[in-house]
């Protein structure tokens, strides 16, 4: 106890792209301990919604966080609707459709993104560029759609904003023709690879009564085997009229994690070629001129988990209050127990492991207590931890020889 | 401008903060690396400390909490140092101008060199702008 040394984390490093700070506590190479501290990227957005009308919310919403900039504005739009009288009352049907498919293609980016990252924490770096480089076809069939690669400005109240026209679509099926054998590539790459099925078994486990206890969403709650998913439980947008289905492993760990997110990619891709092929044509905005008094809620399942907006509004053209619970919330705090008896090179990638999306929390650096001065920054955990996976790869071919 | 710096756009080692930013702008600072972009091919590559960097990317609107931060991180950047505003927030603190928490613009508080403007801006306009900057830097003498 008197050699605990603190590892803090951040705030600004290069890897985790956003600001936030962990402090770690270790005893020898055990983490002991972990403080979270966030909010290094306030910046006032409820407060800011009640400045602002209802259709210009949905682009600050949009802005929470870069990576979900769909989900965000989808749950706004679905709290707004709420209040209207249900999303499948107002909205036009192929809107619906489109809602669903953009939703969808986020996805597939968020979590080639993730695996992305989490390749480069344990020292893949080939699997960090692979994943970006098939990244690429689906920010540009966002382009296509939308017209831009990142915040799609899609969604607004009552609708979406632009349509996929026609001659898009034979584009968007072979963008996600070539992408299946992709996934199928990553899929082989981390259940195969020996190295890293080593290094992400057990590694930050989160057992399914923790997971509960944390309170845990989306595919960080799934990979400990617990059965919830928004799009199944509370269907929006078209979710409940296609096949897919919800991707569930039991053990906990980091290898866990990645397989449901790799899994949930193929349904992503399933479900947006059934909106494909079932899409009607017609109206894509329901010119929603007012919005009444009342209260509503809207949740929508976020590559991260459940992303909840509530919204008031008294009949005047703004909302009188907005409350956003972003699913990296609930899912960073659950760090506490997954990285606490891990050692510390793993804990890079526990953290790393619940895909936070730290536009809502701050970083890492290593203090001795007792002297308080031994400093560690973000960049030399990730090595530390790319070491791990060098000397497992070592001993592998040692024993194959 | 100083010998010192021109010999530095040979290899620019780059240090990137977000400073409250949305994402948006850091992943396309990621996706410029990565291969369809490969920023590396102009000896281009992104750091770990900021203590051996030439260049700060900086995005996002800079709120209470990370401007004394990010006076602190210009404080250790070895001089010359160049410094680059990555997107609409870092530029004019954007749709959060008149938020509690974000007080002031980035260039009242740190020297800003290079302005790249957008929401997010594209990886080309990113690598459009650093380009310029060399060139500028080379010229300048």
């Amino acid at each position: 106890m008197s050699h605990k040394v603190i590892v803090p984390i951040g705030p600004y490093h290069p890897l985790q792209e956003e600001p936030e700070f962990f402090q770690l506590y270790v005893d020898g190479e055990r983490v002991v301990d972990i403080d979270i501290i966030i909010g290094y990227n306030h910046r006032g957005i409820e407060q800011l919604a009640e400045t602002k009308h209802f259709d210009q919310v949905a682009f600050l919403v949009e802005r929470i966080c870069g990576i979900c900039s769909s989900s965000h504005p989808y749950a706004y739009v679905l709290a707004v609707e709420d209040i209207l009288g249900g999303e499948r009352e107002v909205v036009p049907e192929r809107a619906l459709y489109i809602r669903t498919i953009i939703d969808e293609l986020q996805r597939l980016h968020s979590h080639l993104l993730w695996l992305g990252l989490a390749g480069h924490f344990i020292g893949y770096n080939t699997v960090w560029m692979w994943a970006w480089k098939y990244r690429e076809p689906v920010l540009d069939c966002f382009e296509m759609i939308t017209g831009n690669r990142q915040n799609y400005a899609m969604f607004k109240i009552g609708g979406v904003r632009r349509d996929i026209k026609d001659e898009d679509i034979p584009v968007l099926k072979k963008a996600l023709d070539e992408l299946v054998p992709a996934i199928e590539m990553f899929r082989g790459a981390v259940m195969d690879d020996p190295v890293i099925k080593m290094r992400l078994k057990e590694a930050g486990t989160l057992t399914k009564q923790q997971a509960i206890d944390w309170c845990v969403v989306g595919p960080t709650a799934r990979a400990s085997g617990i059965n919830i998913d928004i799009r199944r439980d509370e269907p929006y947008g078209v979710t409940d009229r296609v096949n897919w289905s919800v991707i569930i492993e039991n053990d906990g760990d980091v290898f866990a994690k990645t397989i449901v997110r790799i899994l949930e990619m193929n349904e992503s891709v399933h479900i947006i070629r059934q909106c494909l092929e079932k899409m009607p044509k017609g109206k894509i905005d329901a010119d929603i001129k007012d919005v009444p008094p009342g209260e509503g809620i809207g949740r929508v399942e976020a590559p991260r988990g459940e992303c909840f907006h509530y919204i008031r509004s008294d009949g005047t053209n703004r909302p009188v209050r907005l409350k956003i619970r972003a699913p990296s919330f609930m899912n960073v705090a659950s760090d506490k127990v997954a990285a606490v008896g891990g050692t510390i090179s793993d804990a890079a990638l526990t953290l790393a492991a619940v895909d936070p999306c730290y536009c809502c929390t701050a970083r890492l650096a290593v203090i001795d207590k007792p002297s308080n001065k031994k400093i560690m920054n973000g960049w030399d955990l990730v090595k530390l931890s790319q070491e791990k996976t060098e000397k497992l790869k070592q001993g592998l071919s040692d024993t194959g020889k | 401008m100083d010998f010192k710096l021109k010999a530095l756009t040979k290899s620019i080692w780059v240090f990137h903060v977000s400073a409250g930013s949305c994402n948006n702008c850091d992943i396309e600072i990621l996706d410029c690396l990565t291969p369809r972009f490969d920023l590396e091919r102009f000896g281009i590559q992104l750091i770990g400390s900021v203590r051996h960097a030439d260049a700060i990317l900086i995005t996002g609107a800079m709120n209470r909490k990370s401007v004394p931060r990010m006076k602190k991180i210009y404080e250790q950047a070895p001089k010359p140092c160049v410094v680059v505003a990555v997107g609409q927030c870092a530029l004019s603190r954007h749709m959060f101008r008149f938020s509690y928490n974000v007080k002031e613009p980035l260039d009242n508080i740190l020297p800003v060199d290079l302005y790249i403007p957008g929401c997010p801006p594209r990886p080309e306009a990113i690598i459009d702008g650093i380009v310029k900057l060399v060139n500028k830097i080379r010229e300048n003498k």
